[in-house]
C-alpha cells in the first residue's frame, strides 16, 4: 500500500500544483465564492469529467497489468486509449493541460516505478495524465479500482487546494468538504473501474464512459485566453 | 531558431558552440528586487555572444515574458512562461516538472548555451532545486533595508551568487552598503556577492562576468 500512497500525495512532483481543475476560471468570474460552491462544483465534477478520468486511469492500470512483460508492454495499444481520452475531452485547453500533467508525472514515475508499461509510455508522444497515473498505479501495486480512486482523489484535491489559495477559504472547512465529496466519489470510482476493466477485456476503448460538462470546457478555453491567470488550467 | 540561425549567431561570437550542454542558471529572490531587470540585462549583454533562452515563472504568467519582449531583449520563441498556481517556490524546488518541461523544450528547439530560469517573486526562504538548475543567483535589493543579508535564509547563505541590487537607493533609504557586504560575506563564506545598481549599470557587468565564466567552463 505504501508505494500507492506516494501516488496520492500532493507532494509527488507531477506539475499538479500549477493546475486548478477549473476552479480559477470559475473564481475569476464570480461563479465560485464559498466552500458550499466548491462542494457543488466537486460533486458535479466527480460525476462527469472525474468519472471519465477515473475510468481511463483504471483502464491504463488493467492494461499495464496485462503488459507486465516487457515484450508485451508496447503492444497494449496505448495510442488508441490515448485517443479515447482526447475524444472525451472536447476542450483543447484541457487536453493540453492533461498532456502536460501526464508528461510531468511520467518524469517522476519513470524513475520511481520503472515498470515495462511506464517505460513503454515514455516512447510515445505526451500521453494523457490518467493513463500515466494508471500505469504508475499498476507498477506501485494498485488495482484498477484503486487507480480510479487515485484519479478522483486528484480531481478533488487539486480543485480544493486551488480554492483555498485563490479565495482564502478556511482549509479545515475545505477538507471537510473534500471528505464529503470523497465519500460520494468512492462508488463512482468502483463503477468507473468496472466499466474500464470491461473495456480492456473487450479491447475496445470506445466503450469507456463519456460524461462531460460543457461549462467547464468553455471556461477552460476562456481561461487559456485570459491574460492574468495564476494556474495553467 | 534553427541550426542555420545558430550558426549565424555564433559567427559573431568568440565562444565555440557546445550542443546540448546548456548551462542552467536559476534567478530567485523577493518581489521587486530586480530579477526581471537582471534577466533583461543579461539577455541584452549576452545575446550576441551566445545562444540564450529564458523560462519565466512570474505569477502573472506572461507578464515577465511580455516585459522581455517589449524591451526587445529576446525573440518570443526563446521565452517560455510557466504558471505556478500561487506557489512560485514549489515550481523551482519541490515540483520542478513544469520548469524541466519548459527547459527541455527550449533546449530541443534552440540548443542554447545558457538557459535562465527566473523564479516568481517569493521570500528569503526560496531556493532552487539543483535538479532544475546548475547554479543559482539570489537577488535582493537595498531598498528592503540593510538587515536583509543578516536575516539569512537559503537564498542569501547558499546561493552561488548573491546580487544586492539598487545600490543607488542606499542614501535614500538609510541603508549602509558596507553593513550589507560584511553581513553577506560573513554568512556566505567563499561564495561571491556583488553589489550593483542595474539602473546605473544596465549591462550588469559583474554578473555577466560570472555567468560567462560558467558557460566557458562548461564548453572547455
Amino acid at each position: 500500500m505504501l508505494p500507492v500512497l506516494l501516488l496520492a500525495d500532493s507532494r509527488l512532483p507531477s506539475g499538479g500544483h500549477g493546475h486548478s481543475g477549473g476552479v480559477e476560471a470559475l473564481v475569476d468570474r464570480g461563479l465560485l465564492r464559498t466552500a458550499e460552491d466548491l462542494e457543488l462544483f466537486l460533486e458535479g465534477r466527480v460525476r462527469t469529467g472525474g468519472r471519465v478520468v477515473a475510468a481511463a486511469a483504471a483502464a491504463a492500470c488493467a492494461l499495464a497489468e496485462h503488459a507486465e512483460h516487457a515484450e508485451h508492454a508496447d503492444r497494449a495499444g496505448w495510442a488508441d486509449w490515448d485517443a479515447a481520452v482526447s475524444a472525451r475531452t472536447p476542450s483543447a485547453a484541457l487536453r493540453a493541460a492533461s498532456r502536460a500533467q501526464g508528461a510531468a508525472l511520467l518524469r517522476t514515475v519513470s524513475l520511481a516505478f520503472p515498470a515495462p508499461a511506464v517505460t513503454a509510455l515514455r516512447a510515445l508522444p505526451r500521453v494523457h495524465h490518467p493513463l500515466v497515473l494508471g500505469a504508475a498505479a499498476a507498477a506501485a501495486g494498485a488495482s484498477p479500482a484503486e487507480a480510479a480512486g487515485l484519479a478522483l482523489h486528484h480531481v478533488v484535491g487539486g480543485a480544493s487546494t486551488a480554492a483555498v489559495r485563490l479565495l482564502g477559504l478556511d482549509p479545515l472547512r475545505v477538507t471537510a468538504v473534500a471528505a464529503g465529496v470523497a465519500r460520494s466519489a468512492d462508488p463512482v470510482a468502483a463503477e468507473a473501474a468496472a466499466l474500464a476493466v470491461a473495456a480492456v477485456v473487450a479491447g475496445d476503448p470506445t466503450v469507456l464512459p463519456t460524461e462531460g460538462s460543457p461549462l467547464t470546457d468553455v471556461l477552460a478555453e476562456l481561461h487559456r485566453a485570459s491574460e492574468a491567470t495564476l494556474f495553467a488550467s | 531558431m534553427h541550426r542555420d540561425d545558430l550558426m549565424t549567431v555564433h559567427a559573431h561570437t568568440p565562444l565555440p558552440a557546445a550542443p546540448g550542454r546548456a548551462v542552467r542558471i536559476g534567478i530567485g529572490g523577493p518581489v521587486g528586487g530586480g530579477k526581471t531587470a537582471l534577466v533583461a540585462a543579461l539577455c541584452r549583454t549576452l545575446r550576441d555572444r551566445m545562444s540564450l533562452a529564458v523560462v519565466t515563472n512570474d505569477i502573472y504568467t506572461t507578464e515577465d515574458a511580455d516585459f522581455l519582449r517589449r524591451h526587445g531583449v529576446l525573440p518570443d520563441e526563446r521565452i517560455r512562461a510557466v504558471q505556478t498556481g500561487c506557489c512560485p517556490h514549489t515550481a523551482i524546488r519541490d515540483d520542478i516538472t513544469a520548469n524541466l518541461d519548459a527547459v527541455d523544450e527550449l533546449v530541443a528547439l534552440h540548443d542554447p548555451d545558457l538557459v535562465l530560469v527566473e523564479s516568481g517573486g517569493d521570500n528569503l526562504t526560496a531556493t532552487f532545486s539543483y535538479g532544475l538548475v546548475d547554479k543559482q543567483i539570489f537577488v535582493v535589493d537595498v531598498a528592503g533595508g540593510d538587515k536583509v543579508p543578516r536575516k539569512g535564509g537559503p537564498g542569501v547563505t547558499r546561493s552561488d551568487l548573491l546580487v544586492i541590487n539598487k545600490t543607488d537607493l542606499a542614501p535614500l533609504v538609510g541603508a549602509d552598503l558596507e553593513v550589507m557586504r560584511t553581513d553577506a560575506e560573513r554568512l556566505r563564506g567563499d561564495r561571491p556577492t556583488v553589489l550593483v545598481s542595474l539602473r546605473e549599470q544596465p549591462d550588469a557587468g559583474p554578473v555577466v562576468e560570472w555567468v560567462t565564466a560558467l558557460v566557458r567552463a562548461r564548453r572547455s
